[in-house]
């Protein structure tokens, strides 16, 4: 996974409340492999009118916000199904750092496990940025892990609030599964004495 | 120390912490189609699975419900082909048990769990579907994961987790008439929001709850997540045990007195306290129907679409124009005035054998207006309805009766709704294009989805004199 330190980058307002997984990235599309690039399907329905054309009132299709990194959304970003095709879109797309008043749990743990920054911000916080963004020029913000800062293009710095494995995992850029089989020994001990105790759930 | 029931189970499986985060012990996962994700990072990583035989994975999402008899041979499109094809090499690889086209259990992951036995009391249960907490119902931890955390449980059998707080839902008395698990879960979600239990382990509690079968607290834990919990549970109680013996992962003899000692203790102690209580009055509740594009957007069988501009919240405002836009409905329209194209009996939420002994009741001897599918849960359930002759009923009425599997829920086996077409529909989701792109989904009960197929829009069962006598 590649780390995740500091990032400059545009950030693009998405004024929309519980955005589901199904409108970040359609069902349909889950079939597809990964190979094939997934930000084609980064919310193919709900920034399109109709078939096929592109909706120009949908931030990330307008051109200040082409090259967006960031996102700062409504509550409830990524609710709905677990599909990690979601996250793999938005980081095919480039993102790498959300904000949002709450997340969708599963998608935020997706998030986490493909180095993208999922932090929290309260309602008029979010409601303030995106404001910002849509009336500035400069849309450009900086995000910082290690002080947990995100500055906003007006100079502004906003603290944020991490969890610490969160960080760790981000800024070392870390396969979960190798930090996991670290405690290899502590696991197999923790499963032996399990298996012991509840001997009808393993036989 | 007193602790609640999601508590105990909690530091039964900590291995070990670190920060804010526990290391939990899995005990079994659940894998479906979607899962090709987790086994190609577990082969590009040079992986092995931990524990195969603590891993199941099932045909659910993709099988085709019609043309089974054909095998692999009836799916005609070479991508969803490629799905069912890849699940079963991927399983086969690694030494996990399929759940396929032709298995006497075949059926949708939700369903099958808690029918083979796979879901007991005291369990954690992660699944690759957010649908997974369903498996609560029985008093297991359980929950959604997402691919990169499969292909961790198969490497390491554990998941990182902060630990969530705990929110009690009490439900109390006596349900009106044709008021079913699914009415109370939806005037749950509509209370509380879509993202109401957010960061939440729910219980629910309560002698509404109680008095539920275990099928139908199957409904009300399945839909936690639509309320934004992960997992939902329920004590397991006489009724639970009753369910599960006999199954064929459950113990019997002397270990099934053993696990009996230890699913005894699976209940919140009496001085125990949650960080969150919210209490639903289920006597007030009637039928309910959603009317938008995210499941709190439910409202009364005889209420009538809210008007967007008597909101005041300008966000939620334009939410509700956008819903009403794309559900191309009007403010104020009365709910029983909606004309219907189609409807669907199916999904993890509502695909059991009570449910569709409910839609069987209300269909008996009556004819569909409405092109009508059922879509048993599972192999095991489309034979017990068989043995029923629920079959005979639905087909006497003209309603397909079809082959086990998510279908029209998640549309993406082949059946789905057109643009445009509005169907009635006992899944979980009502979700911009979920059912098939531009389709238009209203959530239900089996028994309102049965009646809607019978009358061609939505109807007050609750006045229905039979409706006394359903078992809900």
């Amino acid at each position: 996974m590649e780390p995740l330190v500091t990032l400059k980058a545009t950030a693009a307002p998405l004024r929309l409340a519980n955005v589901n997984t199904d409108q970040l990235f359609p069902a349909r599309f889950i079939k597809k492999p990964r190979a094939v690039g997934y930000a084609q399907y980064l919310f193919h329905d709900i920034r399109r009118n109709g078939a096929s054309e592109l909706d120009q009132n949908f931030s990330l299709n307008q051109a200040r916000f082409s090259d967006a990194k960031v996102i700062v959304a409504g509550a409830n970003f990524g609710s709905g199904s677990s599909r990690e095709g979601a996250v793999y879109a938005l980081y095919d797309a480039g993102f790498r750092a959300l904000f949002a008043p709450s997340f969708g749990e599963i998608f935020a743990s997706n998030c986490l496990k493909n180095g993208i920054l999922t932090a929290k911000l309260d309602q008029p916080t979010i409601d303030a940025i995106q404001s910002l963004l849509l009336s500035s020029d400069d849309t450009s913000v900086i995000v910082d892990i290690n002080s947990e800062m995100l500055t906003l293009p007006s100079g502004e710095s906003i603290s944020l609030t991490l969890d610490p494995f969160q960080k760790h995992c981000l800024i070392n850029g870390l396969n979960e599964i190798d930090l996991s089989l670290e405690f290899h020994d502590a696991i197999s001990a923790f499963e032996a004495t399990y298996r012991q105790q509840y001997p009808w759930i393993s036989s | 120390m007193s602790a609640t029931l999601f508590e105990k189970i909690w530091t039964n499986h900590v291995v070990t912490d670190r920060d804010d985060e526990s290391l939990i012990y899995v005990d079994r996962v659940l894998l479906q189609e979607n899962s090709f994700h987790a086994f190609d990072k577990i082969r590009r990583e040079q992986r092995s699975v931990r524990n195969p035989a603590q891993a199941f994975a099932f045909s659910d999402h993709y099988v085709p419900t019609r043309n089974r008899e054909l095998g692999l041979g009836g799916i005609t499109d070479p991508e969803i082909r490629n799905m069912v094809e890849l699940i079963a090499s991927d399983t086969d690889a690694y030494g996990i048990e399929l759940f396929g086209i032709g298995h006497d259990y075949q059926g949708i992951l939700h369903v099958v769990g808690p029918e083979y036995g796979i879901t007991q009391p005291g369990l954690v249960i992660a699944g690759a579907d957010s649908h997974t907490s369903t498996h609560g119902a029985l008093g297991a931890y359980a929950f959604g994961i997402g691919s990169s955390e499969v292909a961790h449980v198969l490497a390491t059998q554990t998941l990182w987790r902060s630990k969530p707080r705990t929110l009690q839902i009490t439900v109390t008395g006596e349900r009106q008439p044709g008021v079913s698990s699914k009415d109370l879960i939806l005037y749950l979600i509509r209370t509380i929001g879509s993202g109401g239990a957010v960061g939440y382990a729910v219980e629910y509690t309560g002698d509404t709850i109680e008095q539920l079968s275990i099928e139908a607290r199957m409904t009300v834990c399945n839909m936690s997540i639509e309320a934004g919990a992960r997992a939902g549970l329920i004590a397991p109680d006489e009724k639970t045990f009753d369910y599960m013996r006999g199954k064929p992962l459950i113990p019997t003899g002397s270990a099934w007195d053993q696990a009996m000692q230890h699913w005894q203790t699976l209940k919140t102690d009496d001085q125990a306290t949650f960080d969150r209580d919210v209490r639903i009055d289920a006597t007030a509740i009637v039928p309910q129907v959603t009317w938008g594009t995210n499941p709190e957007m439910v409202v009364d069988v005889t209420g009538t679409i809210p008007d967007p501009a008597k909101e005041n919240d300008l966000e939620r405002r334009a939410r509700m124009e956008r819903a009403l836009e794309y559900m191309g409905l009007q403010p104020d329209q009365s709910i029983q005035s909606i004309p219907l194209d189609r409807v669907f009996i199916g999904s993890c939420t509502n695909s059991r054998l009570e449910d569709l002994r409910i839609a069987a009741r209300v269909m008996d001897g009556q004819t569909c207006r409405l092109p009508t599918m059922i879509v048993p849960g599972s192999e095991q359930v489309k034979r017990a309805a068989e043995a029923e002759g629920l079959h005979q009923i639905f087909e006497n009425a003209g309603a397909e009766w079809l082959a086990p599997g998510c279908s029209m829920c998640v549309a993406i086996n082949g059946d789905k709704l057109g643009p445009g077409e509005r169907a009635a529909s006992t899944s979980n989701r009502n979700f911009e294009g979920r059912q098939g792109q531009g389709g238009r989904t209203h959530l239900v009960s089996p028994a309102m989805a049965a009646a809607a197929a019978i009358t061609g829009q939505f109807d007050n069962i609750s006045n229905y004199s039979e409706a006394r006598s359903w078992n809900l």
